[in-house]
């Protein structure tokens, strides 16, 4: 043994793979709905429901091919992310399914059963997830795509305008014969592209070129220029499309990837004085978003003689308690319409579930979050750091627009609770949306390839007398 | 279905819920990583010897002292209190370690050295360290011009090294540890 054989140094240590973990994870994560499927039959019907089989099968075929393409195309990918968005997008089919089983809400008019529809679009997701890893080999890749995603980006965006408002808000395109869609969700993920090529090559200029005013950099006036105009167009689709929360994901989303990618505080007051400006502006004459606002501060006034929806959920949270009503037992269904199994399926766990089971999936979110950010700090290029934030970021308010809305802090919007909540395009953007920052994560957690020998480093042959 | 079962499943089905967010923060927290530590002359020589090297200092501790154990197995007549490893304290190189079997450890900047350093103020064979006849490890300083320090004495004459005092060449300081 050579003496050079003993050096050792000290550096730090490389990520395990962990998918293991995230095998064990996964079936815990298909146990814990088919659990709640089997629950929800005995409260309702005093019998173990028939379809369990096939949903524990359908459910675990979809986790198990999933997770068999990540082993394969992204090996090192975080070992988290995976296991909560089947738990999420599991407990969301249960909750549909379990409102499917009130006759009030379930009638031909309002669509009827909604989880098998919703159980088909879950599984074009999980298709959708795979592809993603499957064909998108590297992020930087989309690096490739920034203006074009611009453009992509505004045409979803705009689109909706063209086509009938339904439930008050423009954020539908119909496709005659296939159904319709919400562009918006696809669209943050566009954008989310586009703002991290862009602020990737623009991030200097905008955080060095400043000046300093009262602890705040003030940016030059053409530098505030993109800033300005996000902050218009998403007035316009506040205006247009009557849609407050996509409208506050955008500007929202932007400001976000800004701060992260200048480290200025002062994008921050500026985002949140323009966008409260703006907010107060258009309350002003958007009759929409008025009533949103109306609904908000005053609950309780009767209409139409009954109270409002933002006062039904409120009923349901406190008639949940601490421990919920029990899955099944709760009447969430007198929110009326579709309303219970998209934007108020929040309630419904709260009611249901109670307050330690909506903490329970506000941190299983808060958790895919944390996934997200931490992929960010792991990633080793700045495009890759600022998508990883932007996806996260975007998801992140999108979860908050939601429970802040249902739960009265906020004025509510029309938005899906993410994986949660019925609606097509929702869950396969979503699933889109962790296939990229599991992409992302594989390439950060990878360990780094060892350096090519150097010749100087090469022993060199001393002839000794 | 009775009252007591559905109770029973309403607060299984929350342990459950938590249990699986509980799980999911351990989970996190092991996936924080230490330090490894690496053998950098196995890196010339093929990767086989470097995943061997590769391990968790910080959570594997008792992992780390077999394979220094094994890494001097045969040399038995090593005394008990006797230092195993040489540690560079300062300097540039500094968590480098280099286990003792009794070998001699030449230091300079000569790239055949044992630890080659990257320091303005070393010679190209600075100083060696070996262990005389009883075990007990020596420096001897090789007519640097720098001159190398133990403790603070500048060393004129090969001498003991004691367990952790600093020997000092340049800007790099090693010590001798169990």
């Amino acid at each position: 043994m050579s003496s050079t054989s003993n050096t050792t140094t000290i550096g730090t240590i490389g990520a395990p793979s962990r998918r293991n973990t995230e095998l064990a994870l996964l079936v815990f994560a298909v146990i814990i709905p088919v659990f709640a499927y089997i629950n929800v039959g005995l409260a309702k019907e005093d019998t173990v429901p028939a379809g369990v089989l096939g949903y524990a099968l359908g459910l675990g075929l979809l986790a198990g091919v999933a997770h068999l393409v990540v082993r394969k195309w992204a090996p090192y990918a975080d070992p988290l992310m995976l296991p909560v968005s089947t738990l999420l997008n599991g407990l969301g089919l249960v909750f549909i399914w379990r409102l499917d089983q009130e006759p009030q809400i379930t009638t031909p008019q309002l669509g009827g059963a909604m989880a098998p529809g919703q159980l088909m679009w879950s599984t074009l997701g999980v298709a959708l997830f795979l592809g993603v890893l499957i064909f998108l080999k590297d992020h930087r890749v989309l690096q490739r795509y920034t203006y074009i995603s611009m453009v992509a980006a505004l045409v979803l965006l705009i689109l909706p305008v063209f086509f009938p408002a339904r439930f008050g808000a423009r954020i539908w395109i119909t496709i005659p014969g296939v159904g319709s869609l919400q562009p918006g969700e696809f669209a943050k993920i566009i954008i989310a592209i586009f703002f991290a090529g862009y602020l990737m090559v623009k991030r200097d200029a905008l955080a060095l070129a400043s000046r300093r005013f009262m602890g705040l950099y003030l940016p030059r006036g053409r530098d505030l220029g993109p800033i300005l105009v996000i902050w218009a167009l998403s007035l316009m689709i506040l205006v247009f499309e009557t849609d407050l929360g996509t409208s506050l994901l955008f500007f929202g989303l932007f400001v976000i990837m800004l701060y992260v990618a200048t480290e200025r505080t002062s994008w921050i007051v500026f985002g949140l004085l323009l966008s409260g400006a703006g907010a107060v502006a258009v309350a002003t004459f958007e009759s929409h978003v008025q009533t949103r606002v109306h609904n908000w501060l005053n609950p309780l006034e009767l209409l139409n003689g009954g109270v409002t929806e933002t006062a039904q959920a409120m009923y349901s949270f406190g008639s949940g308690g601490i421990l919920g009503s029990g899955l099944g037992q709760g009447y969430s269904r007198l929110i009326g319409g579709i309303a219970p199994k998209s934007d108020y399926i929040l309630a419904t766990v709260g009611e249901e579930l109670g307050l330690a089971g909506v903490m329970a999936i506000l941190l299983l979110y808060g958790l895919l979050i944390e996934r997200g950010i931490r992929t960010a700090l792991a990633a080793r290029d700045p495009f890759g750091k600022l998508l990883a934030v932007g996806l996260s970021g975007a998801f992140a308010l999108q979860v908050f627009v939601v429970a802040g809305g249902v739960t009265g802090l906020i004025p509510l919007t029309g938005m899906t609770m993410p994986f949660l909540a019925q609606g097509g395009s929702s869950v396969i953007a979503n699933w889109a949306l962790v296939a990229i920052l599991l992409r992302i994560s594989d390439t950060a957690r990878r360990p780094a390839p060892a350096p090519a020998p150097s010749t100087d480093a090469e022993m060199t042959q001393v002839v000794r007398p | 279905m009775s009252e007591l079962t559905l109770t029973v499943m309403r607060l299984g089905f929350l342990a459950v819920l938590w249990l699986f967010v509980i799980v999911a923060v351990q989970v996190i927290r092991s996936d924080l990583f230490g330090t490894r530590v690496t053998q950098r002359g196995a890196a010339r020589r093929g990767g086989q010897e470097q995943q061997r090297g590769a391990q968790r200092q910080t959570a594997a501790p008792p992992q780390a002292q077999r394979r220094q154990e094994s890494g001097r197995g045969g040399n038995s007549r090593q005394r008990r209190g006797a230092p195993t490893k040489l540690v560079v304290s300062e300097g540039t190189l500094t968590g480098t370690t280099v286990a003792l079997q009794g070998q001699t450890i030449s230091l300079g900047r000569a790239h055949d050295s044992t630890i080659v350093l990257d320091d303005d103020y070393a010679s190209s064979r600075h100083a060696r360290i070996y262990p005389d006849r009883d075990g007990q490890w020596i420096v001897e300083d090789l007519g640097s011009t720098n001159g190398t320090y133990l403790e603070r004495t500048r060393l004129t004459t090969p001498t003991p090294i004691p367990l952790g005092a600093p020997i000092r060449i340049g800007k790099t300081v090693i010590e001798l540890r169990k």
